[in-house]
């Protein structure tokens, strides 16, 4: 049987541009994300399986969802 | 997910937001929402106050996604840009303190109590059915009058940006978010550089 393999996806901040409102925080049903310090928000890569509701939800949209190579 | 009891902060915010109606001495209470942030951000560094007690925030997400008040589209990018934020920053400082000027102004006894609330800046909206005397000095009154016109202010804005783009956009060029902000930058130990 063919199996077949889709790629992984993850979801990656543009922390310079991030306001650190932890709106992305509240939406991410695996705990994924967390704020850093107030600064930043900041991803869990092994937890994210790259749903984008955090992406959905940054008010600066400053979340995007890739595909990442294993 | 779980609901905790800081889920639902935005009732005492639609409740401040409706003293100011009845009695605008109530609007001293805003002062919790300026002194918080502050407070969680200078002694534990953390936007805490964002992340979880906001209850304006909250409001907004909560009219701009469960109601649907919101067309969840993109802001602009200069809306997000460190310009803008900034320079809303200071603007926002400056209209402040001059908002203390005229309560200085009243205590003084220069200037005599204007019972209205300013909106954006520049419409004065009567609002004498409000204050009806108090113990304390007119300036007491005054700047009640003048802080409620701030609140009131950032929350029609808010709520503009909350229709126009994503419902939480006002956290995007939030003074308080911003200032909070720039002091956790302040306070991280590898400045604002963040790795992912």
């Amino acid at each position: 049987m063919e199996t077949k393999t889709r790629a992984k996806r993850n979801a990656f901040i543009d922390a310079g541009a991030c306001v650190a409102c932890g709106c992305c925080v509240k939406v991410c049903p695996l705990g994924a994300i967390s704020v850093f310090r107030g600064v930043a928000a900041r991803v869990d890569a092994s937890r994210c399986v790259g749903c984008g509701k955090c992406a959905k939800e940054c008010p600066a949209s400053v979340i995007e969802i890739r595909e990442v190579q294993v | 997910m779980k609901k905790r009891w800081y889920d639902y902060l935005w009732i005492v915010e639609l409740i401040y937001m409706a003293l100011g109606f009845f009695n605008i001495l109530f609007a001293w209470l805003g002062m919790l929402f300026f002194c918080i942030p502050l407070i969680i951000s200078l002694v534990w560094g953390t936007k805490g106050y964002c992340n979880r007690y906001c209850g304006r925030g909250q409001l907004f997400g909560l009219l701009g996604g469960r109601f649907g008040l919101s067309r969840k589209k993109d802001i602009p990018s200069w809306m997000k840009s460190k310009a803008f934020r900034y320079g809303f920053l200071v603007f926002f400082f400056v209209m402040f303190f001059q908002m203390l000027w005229n309560t200085y102004l009243v205590f003084a006894g220069v200037q005599n109590l204007r019972q209205a609330v300013t909106l954006l800046w520049t419409l004065k909206l009567p609002w004498h059915w409000a204050y009806h005397g108090t113990l304390f000095h007119p300036g007491v009154a005054q700047f009640a009058f003048g802080f409620y016109s701030v609140m009131l202010t950032s929350t029609i804005l808010g709520l503009i940006t909350m229709v126009l783009f994503k419902p939480r956009s006002w956290c995007v060029y939030c003074p308080m978010g911003t200032m909070t902000q720039l002091i956790c930058k302040a306070k991280s130990p590898k400045g604002n550089i963040v790795t992912e």
